[in-house]
């Protein structure tokens, strides 16, 4: 079979690594269970570490969908879920095999294989596994992974266990279907075309169903929300608490792209997307539920690469044909690169500071003033500070703590006239527990307020990524025999 | 009794797994339906499985050219505002 071309419009270029999203922001996957981190460990979508160094490719071979979204105009290709951007070229699932293995070859850091459209990958289950039994076998050692509006899960969810799919992505963006009726005009189901809120009840149980069946036989679930503002944005924490009781490990809300040149109901009715900021404290209000993932890059359906970057240009068909594979030889070489980058990462998450610290050494909780990745933030712009945890066993992120700001402005850090007490007393309370602070810069005012409640300021680490800087000051804690005594003695000492 | 796609179809492949009597075939530009082989779904199905699954309004057409989806049907975007940002399909041939 083939697939004719839907559109020849040039790659949309994705955004690549934007700066508040990347870096060495925080692992968001640190409380997971370690049989689902070792899963996750070389899953550029889903780990932040692993996401600058494996690569991920997504083919399409699914074009039809069952279901409609307000959101989404087949016409001129969906700008939410995972394909913003055009779609060039729509294989069948021989070219798509083909196409797999050629670029698993040219780029051994590739670890994942995921179909995720151009329409709904189950609503293509011939095309679809008909892909992945093929990859199976031949390129045993990718990881596969689909993406599914939910509607069709639950009949598909043995299939799904029997090729060996340990990644699934749902789109659930309401459990309410009244909310439901605004986002979704039609389903396709038993053969009729069911609108309104009956539709949109059927495709919800579907979704929960089909998301508890995948739990119940242990295949990850990442849970996709797209945030709409004024119809399910007061919802999507209800959501994220739900979906994270029925066993979904992570939940990543992603903001919905609206605009009238897209012709989609939204973009055409004057529905907005939300800001950043809206997006942000959205996250930041699931995230107390369950893990968030915040450096998702929204990629194409037939993207190819690293996260961020699409090099779907140098594999077309044509040029496959043209290249001389040794499949084999690239299978060894992508096993050699992946324990190569395993061993880089773990090394870099276990301290070189053991000389100086014994493994009898007690966690010590650190706060950061962090931006983009590094300790770059100065203590009185921080909104937040990210809390680590270093141990001997290393450096893991902990969470997040909301800071009560009070700086005026950058050069009057914390020691001019705009520190109200209560304001730099209420960020002292909410670093409680924490017994350093690192930050770009402190104030003299607050260096003592915070001394005193012993919570050390450095601003030694000024720049350096942030477990770099965390392992330092614990090995420096532990060279001055810090780390001995017990926490409450330190407090008094 | 047979139904049609227009030029206006995106060849999403959604009409051909649906059809029970394997009616619709690849072409150039688009997908087509065998007249042959297309019962409308009668005897099969209470409405023709292609134009209940179609996602693009004026799609599927019977033999008159009128359209089983009509403009507006299907997205809810009301066909004045389609005429305006000249996005309304033309129905039928
Ligand atoms: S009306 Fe029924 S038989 Fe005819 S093409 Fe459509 S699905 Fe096939
Ligand atoms: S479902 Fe409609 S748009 Fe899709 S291929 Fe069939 S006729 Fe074309």
């Amino acid at each position: 079979m083939e697939l004719p071309v839907i559109s020849n419009a040039p790659a949309e270029k994705s955004g690549g690594c934007s700066a508040s999203g990347c870096g060495s922001a925080p692992e968001a996957l640190a409380h997971l269970p370690e049989d689902i981190r070792r899963k996750v460990q070389d899953h550029p979508c889903y780990s932040e570490e692993a996401h600058h160094h494996f690569a991920r490719m997504h083919v399409a071979v699914a074009p039809a969908c069952n279901i409609q979204c307000h959101y989404c105009n087949r016409k001129y290709d969906c700008a939410n879920e995972s394909r913003p951007g055009v779609v060039s070229e729509l294989l069948d699932p021989e070219q798509a095999v083909r196409k797999v293995l050629a670029v698993a070859a040219a780029i051994p850091q590739m670890s994942v294989l995921g179909i995720a459209g151009p329409g709904d990958a189950l609503a293509n289950p011939r095309r679809t596994f008909a892909t992945f039994r093929a990859l199976a076998e031949k390129a045993p050692d990718l990881k596969l992974c689909l993406s599914t509006n939910g509607l069709m899960l639950p009949q598909y969810v043995d299939e799904i266990a029997r090729h060996n799919i340990d990644h699934v992505t749902i789109t659930i963006n309401c459990l309410d279907a009244e909310i439901g009726a605004r986002i979704y005009p039609w389903i396709y189901w038993q053969n009729c075309r069911l609108r309104g809120v009956e539709a949109a009840r059927i495709l919800i149980g579907q979704q929960q169903k089909g998301l508890e069946m995948l739990a119940a036989r242990g295949i990850l679930v990442k849970v996709n929300s797209v945030l709409i503002p004024g119809v399910n944005d007061a919802h999507l924490p209800e959501v994220s608490r739900t979906v994270k009781a029925k066993g979904a490990f992570l939940h990543n809300v992603m903001p919905l792209i609206a605009e009238a040149g897209h012709g989609t109901w939204y973009g055409l009715t004057g529905q907005r997307s939300p800001s950043a900021a809206e997006l942000q404290a959205l996250q930041d209000a699931c995230a107390g539920d369950m893990a968030m993932m915040r450096h998702c890059r929204q990629c194409r359906a037939d993207a190819v690469g690293l996260l961020g970057e699409d090099r779907g240009a140098e594999f077309t068909l044509d040029r496959i044909d043209a290249m001389d594979i040794d499949y084999a030889a690239a299978m060894a070489r992508r096993e050699e690169v992946r324990a190569a980058l395993l061993g880089r990462l773990a090394a870099a998450r276990t301290p070189a500071v053991t000389e100086a610290v014994t493994a009898a050494a007690r966690p010590v909780l650190m706060a950061v003033a962090a931006k983009n990745g590094v300790v770059g933030e100065h203590f009185g712009h921080a909104r937040e500070f990210l809390v680590y945890e270093a141990s001997p066993a290393g450096v893991r992120f902990i969470g997040h703590r909301q800071a009560a700001r009070y700086c005026g402005g950058a050069d009057r850090c914390g020691d001019g006239d705009a520190a109200p007490e209560s304001i730099l007393e209420r960020t002292i309370a909410a670093l409680a527990g924490c017994e350093a602070v690192l930050c770009a810069k402190v104030g003299i005012e607050p260096w003592g307020r915070l001394e005193a409640a012993g919570i050390a300021p450095n601003g030694e680490h000024a720049l350096e990524p942030i477990e770099d800087a965390v392992r330092a000051v614990y090995a420096e804690m532990a060279a001055a025999g810090k780390l001995a005594q017990a926490a409450a003695e330190r407090k008094v000492a | 009794m047979t139904l049609q796609i227009t030029e206006v179809c995106v060849n999403c492949w959604a009409c051909v797994d649906v059809c029970p009597n394997e009616a619709i075939y690849a072409d150039r530009p688009h997908l087509l339906i065998d007249d042959a082989k297309c019962t409308e779904c009668l005897g099969d199905h209470a409405e023709p499985q292609c134009a209940a699954i179609c996602p693009i309004e004026c799609a599927i057409v019977g033999e008159l050219g009128d359209p089983l989806n009509p403009p507006g049907s299907l997205t809810g975007i009301p066909p004045a505002t389609l005429a305006e940002l000249g996005l309304l399909a033309a129905g039928g041939r």
